[in-house]
């Protein structure tokens, strides 16, 4: 049976870019055509809403109604904007990168298309500064788009004017973070802000703005040509779509694959990533990313989605899977993610700025067999402070504790053997 | 405020940085900004972001120049230091990580005898850690200047940072 997969029917094994004629080739720009002043952007928003999508970037939140706040009525005529988030750097994420370097015009298509239905004029793609080719690609395509005019004034006669441009970022994780994406293209430190007022009413520069990720954008032309019972029955679960899945960490086969959302995570790891490398086992993994709970063995034949990721307690995230095999370190695991979470804290809310590197120090002293009894206790205390929502402006510092509170949950028995034995039983094996 | 675009009053910026700091200025509601675009731009003419540097942006875009480096400051990949004819971008995150970046990270050390943070002595290259790279299904990776080097081994390494220069 040949699976119907939108996202990646331009991607090659070799993964060379798809220039644009031979986008057109295939179909391309004809979800634009479908869109734009063919359908008033409320049909379109209906249709997004009908096809159940959410959000790719990690949150899941419904894209339709992110986008129905919106406000419609521009008594002013000021500007609104559409973001795309093309900032991927959630630790064991790589999805992005292959829809950037591999489709740009996919990409751009589907920010027409989405630009058009909350009747944004400017739309920005923000990409980290190390994505240089898919910057390069993006420009170029870009440029070929305004020649076609599917960009700038009067997009095929239809009186819509879009303007886009590719804005290359200077770094930090947290840029990813919708709002401090936005105050980092306001051209300040990218410290998130308070919500309300929430982006779609106050965003870039006070004006209403979307913030989508790339993989979502990804599939909106798609679902607006096509329609929402299409794009509802490609999911094999209650969930709507394909997905993009990775799998990174000791298995034959790392990579990333568009799948059926709903495929079962046996599946993903088993036939997809080869299983694990010779002579390594399967302890636990993370599902989404370096900010999700640790889900174990117990949950391999749990299909991958939104809402049974979520029932088993942890969060489907970017799809990007990251295993821990028998050889590596659980607490040493969690070392690093919190080292690198203490570090992209953008240092404006306390729990975060001041827990986070306590967090990694206590992390790190046990780790190292300087551990105490009563360092367990600290963690739980940090986990239950740090995790809560609410005491920080943003969702980093929750974040970092979701593989910690879990790990502590799954692999107690590794961080006692760590502080009762006085070294990391893993170091003497020479891993690491 | 008035336009302190008169040549004589920004001694410290080229003709062409000035001319690419504008044309990002004419996309936007107020000067300050493209505080980001043009310390990227004149980090791109320069390699680093002098003292003078920062002084003679701020007052381009009419800030203060504490202000200023406050945002310089805050993101890694605008230097303040000198650094490197190329700067290395060591991934440590957590799939390169499980792969041995730790153990890569000591390598090049050893093989060019700076820690992170620190240039070599005949300015070729700067070591710097970054966040995960988005190519896990190829850990341990790097980037040298632009380049990305993926499945990073003993055998690659052996070569990367040869005379010739360090590219793919």
């Amino acid at each position: 049976m040949s699976l119907d997969l939108p996202l990646t029917r331009n991607v090659s094994r070799d993964r060379a870019p798809t220039g644009f004629a031979a986008y057109e080739a295939n179909g391309g720009y004809l979800g634009l055509r479908a869109a734009v002043g063919k359908l008033t952007p409320a049909e379109c928003l209906q249709i997004i809403k009908d096809s159940n999508l959410r959000g790719r970037g990690g949150a899941g939140f419904p894209t339709g109604m992110k986008w129905s706040f919106v406000p419609m009525e521009n008594p002013g005529g000021g500007h609104k904007y559409l973001i795309c988030n093309a900032d991927e750097m959630e630790p064991g994420t790589f999805k992005d990168r292959l829809l950037l370097e591999c489709d740009p015009h996919q990409l751009i298509e589907g920010m027409i298309c989405s630009a058009y239905t909350i009747q944004a004029d400017v739309a920005y793609i923000f990409i980290r500064a190390e994505y240089h080719k898919a910057t390069k690609l993006l420009q170029e395509a870009i440029a070929a788009c305004y020649d076609k005019g599917y960009l700038g004034k009067d997009i095929l006669g239809s009186g819509y004017n879009l303007e886009m441009q590719v804005h290359s970022s200077a770094g930090r994780y947290i840029c990813g973070e919708e709002t401090a994406l936005i105050s980092s293209l306001e051209g300040k430190r990218a410290n998130p802000r308070a919500k309300p007022p929430f982006p779609q009413v106050s965003g870039l520069w006070g004006r209403p703005t979307i913030v989508n990720n790339v993989e979502t954008l990804c599939n909106i032309h798609h679902i607006i040509e096509r329609g929402a019972d299409w794009f509802q029955a490609l999911g094999l679960t209650e969930d709507a779509g394909t997905k993009l899945y990775g799998v990174s960490g000791r298995v034959k086969n790392p990579g990333c694959w568009e799948l059926p959302i709903g495929t079962p995570i046996r599946e993903i790891i088993e036939k997809h990533a080869g299983g694990m490398e010779d002579g390594y086992q399967l302890r636990g993994f993370l599902p989404g990313g370096g900010s999700t709970d640790f889900l174990t063995t117990e949950h391999l034949d749990l299909a991958m989605d939104y809402n049974t990721i979520g029932k088993a307690g942890s969060r489907m995230g970017t799809g990007t899977m990251i295993i821990l095999d028998d050889k590596t370190c659980p607490v040493g695991f969690v070392k690093n993610l919190m080292e690198f979470f203490a570090r992209e804290s953008c240092g404006f809310c306390t729990p975060c700025r001041d827990g986070l590197p306590w967090s990694a120090q206590v992390l790190d002293d046990i780790e190292r067999g300087q551990g105490r009894p009563e360092d367990m206790e600290t963690l739980a205390r940090q986990v239950d402070y740090i995790g809560a929502i609410g005491n920080t402006h943003c969702a980093l510092a929750p974040g970092a504790m979701e593989p910690l509170q879990s790990a502590m949950k799954y692999f107690r028995e590794d961080f006692e053997r760590h502080i009762s034995g006085g070294a990391c039983p893993w170091c003497d094996g020479g891993s690491h | 405020m008035s336009d302190p675009g008169a040549e004589a009053l920004i001694p410290a910026l080229s003709e062409t940085e000035l001319a690419e700091i504008d044309a990002e200025i004419a996309h936007v509601p107020y000067r300050s900004a493209v505080a980001i675009d043009a310390l990227k731009i004149v980090q791109a003419h320069r390699g680093w972001i002098s003292d003078e540097s920062l002084r003679a942006i701020a007052r381009h875009l009419n800030m203060s120049p504490d202000e200023l480096d406050g945002i310089a400051t805050f993101y890694n990949l605008i230097y303040r230091q000198p650094v490197g004819d190329k700067v290395i971008l060591l991934c440590n995150s957590i799939s390169c990580w499980i792969k041995g970046c730790d153990s890569l990270q000591q390598k090049i050390s050893e093989q060019l005898g700076i820690s992170l943070g620190e240039t070599t002595a005949d300015n070729r290259y700067t070591l710097l850690p970054v966040t995960c790279l988005g190519a896990c299904d190829k850990a341990p990776v790097l980037m040298v200047g632009d380049d990305l080097h993926e499945d990073v081994d003993d055998e690659a390494l052996r070569h990367m940072f040869d005379e010739s220069g360090g590219g793919a």
